[in-house]
């Protein structure tokens, strides 16, 4: 799985350096280093008014916050994970 | 507001806005010939002897806006119509020349060049004359001037002689591209060549950045240009032209501030490479000292590269004050990186071509950077920043002594102190253009007020340290 974070200007004012630590730190908890490649993207095109996009394969998920990054983890990241049998 | 310096600038301008226009629509071979009747119509001459000759040269002017000479290597060339073979004079005496008894111009003269007649009044013997120049500082009247070409006295590497027909002649050898002479040549007679047709080529087969997507990376002078808009609107306006974002190539120097820093610690002596006209200047002149020159790729060539790193089949497109990134672009290790490079004159003109705006956009936002990789733009700016980045490192055991060279003549002298070994410091900060990026000739307005603005633009950077804005590239990149 790629999970791309946004680190274009608009994103990067709105927190991707947190983002990208989050999600660095969740990966090692939970040993996903083999099943998840963390890359950066510039900019998908839907800058939001709140927080970062991040990029789950395919499919664009704008607004993650600090607050609501635990909860978009679970539900688009480990459940997808467990869904595709990788975990 | 004053959108440009000169009228030169705004007639190279409006034929660039015009070949631009043209091309968006694919019309441009029906209409290119009409453009010149556009710029200059009706019979009045304004600008030299009749509005035929008018004409023509904006017909040379247009071929070097489709990228002129395919066979000329050099991206600077002459519009040899448009020279206006100005007088060669050389140093002479005019009548302010009082004949007087001192003589200290005779004096000083080492050739015998200099006579006097029945009046006393003194006159220069042009065969035995060398332009050393003496007689003209010593002259109590200053009677003694020195009539120069502005192309010639602008270009400070001498690549600018009197060619065939009395017509300026660049020697492409020497030549560094740094285009001095295109911003002096009060006639408009030197240009560079433009590439804004690959670029408006590359945004209509993206295909709305569908097919691939198109980058705009955007050098920190950036922030001094374009004063009738604020800084958000013009990258409002470089999307609305199609670009599918805007990244800054300050944070290409924050990237590039990091590692030349460490290099300059292992090195002990080094030059920076950022400045493509210093870096080739260096190569042709003092090629003993070219294995001193940083590894790093420029600023541009290092976003440049991460970009593509990330993204292999996007197309990135410089936009920037220089017209020597024109000539770097080519070069093997940056060549896969950045697709085309574009002056502030170019988008000027391609934000016009399509009637937008800028000033009455919505303000759009860049910031990557931090404050150092922003100042990169103005003389001194590289020095201060790899200060700060061997202060980030913990790299204490190297004492810094740099050398901010602002200008092509300020380089060459310490080049060549360095040469002999007698350079009073172990890092050349070499630009250029004086006042460094933002006294580039792709600017449109250069001005004190220049440089406040860049340092402005890096205090208002969210980042306030180089490691704070590349360790997020550093996290998402390791693992591509």
């Amino acid at each position: 799985m790629i999970v791309q974070v946004c680190v274009g200007s608009s994103c990067h004012l709105k927190g991707s350096a947190d983002i990208v630590e989050l999600m660095q730190k969740a990966i090692e908890r939970d040993h996903l280093e083999s099943e998840i490649t963390l890359a950066g993207s510039f900019c998908t095109g839907q800058c939001n008014r709140v927080g970062v996009t991040i990029t789950v394969d395919d499919q664009v998920f704008p607004g993650i916050t600090k607050d609501g990054f635990s909860e978009f983890y679970q539900e688009h990241i480990i459940k997808k994970l467990k869904q595709e049998g990788s975990i | 507001m004053r959108k440009f310096d000169t009228k030169v600038q705004n007639l190279k301008y409006q034929v660039l806005r015009e070949v631009a226009r043209y091309s968006w629509t694919d019309q441009l071979l029906e209409k290119e010939l009409d453009i010149p009747m556009s710029i200059v119509p009706g019979r009045t001459a304004t600008m030299r002897c009749c509005v035929y000759k008018e004409r023509a040269i904006l017909g040379e002017r247009i071929k070097l806006a489709k990228g002129g000479n395919k066979e000329n290597p050099n991206v600077i060339e002459v519009i040899d119509i448009a020279c206006d073979e100005c007088p060669v004079g050389g140093y002479e005496v005019t009548n302010a020349c009082r004949g007087c008894l001192a003589h200290r111009c005779e004096d000083v003269c080492r050739k015998d060049a200099i006579t006097f007649d029945s009046y006393q009044k003194a006159h220069i013997d042009k065969t035995k004359c060398v332009e050393c120049g003496q007689c003209a500082k010593v002259c109590p009247y200053g009677a003694i001037t020195h009539i120069e070409r502005p192309c010639q006295r602008a270009c400070k590497i001498k690549a600018i002689s009197v060619g065939p027909n009395s017509v300026a002649q660049i020697d492409d050898e020497k030549c560094i591209a740094c285009g001095a002479c295109v911003y002096q040549c009060p006639f408009g007679a030197i240009m560079d060549k433009s590439y804004i047709l690959d670029v408006i080529d590359m945004i209509k087969k993206s295909n709305n950045n569908q097919n691939y997507r198109v980058y705009a990376i955007i050098a920190p002078s950036i922030s001094s240009q374009f004063s009738y808009a604020k800084l958000g609107q013009v990258i409002s306006g470089i999307k609305a032209l199609g670009f599918f974002t805007v990244i800054e190539v300050a944070l290409g120097a924050d990237m590039v501030a990091h590692s030349e820093a460490k290099e300059l610690a292992e090195k002990g002596f080094l030059t920076s490479s950022c400045c493509p006209a210093f870096v080739d200047y260096v190569k042709k002149q003092f090629p003993d000292l070219a294995p001193h020159i940083s590894h790093n790729l420029s600023p541009m060539g290092a976003i440049a590269k991460y970009i593509k790193d990330n993204e292999p089949n996007c197309k990135v497109v410089f936009i920037g004050p220089c017209t020597a990134k024109k000539m770097e672009i080519k070069l093997d290790k940056v060549k896969p990186y950045v697709d085309s490079v574009l002056t502030f004159e170019e988008l000027q003109a391609l934000f016009d071509s399509k009637d937008l705006d800028i000033a009455s956009m919505e303000e759009d936002v860049l910031d990557n950077a931090s404050y150092y990789g922003r100042i990169f733009a103005r003389s001194g700016g590289v020095s201060d920043a790899v200060a700060q980045a061997l202060k980030e490192q913990g790299i204490d055991n190297f004492d810094l002594k740099a050398v901010p060279c602002d200008g092509i003549e300020a380089c060459r002298v310490a080049l060549l102190k360095a040469s002999k070994r007698v350079l009073d410091g172990n890092f050349i900060e070499g630009m250029a253009c004086l006042g460094g990026c933002i006294g580039g000739a792709g600017c449109l307005t250069h001005g004190e007020k220049n440089k406040r603005e860049v340092d402005k633009y890096g205090m208002e950077a969210m980042e306030k340290t180089i490691t704070g804005a590349i360790s997020m590239l550093d996290k998402v990149n390791s693992k591509l």
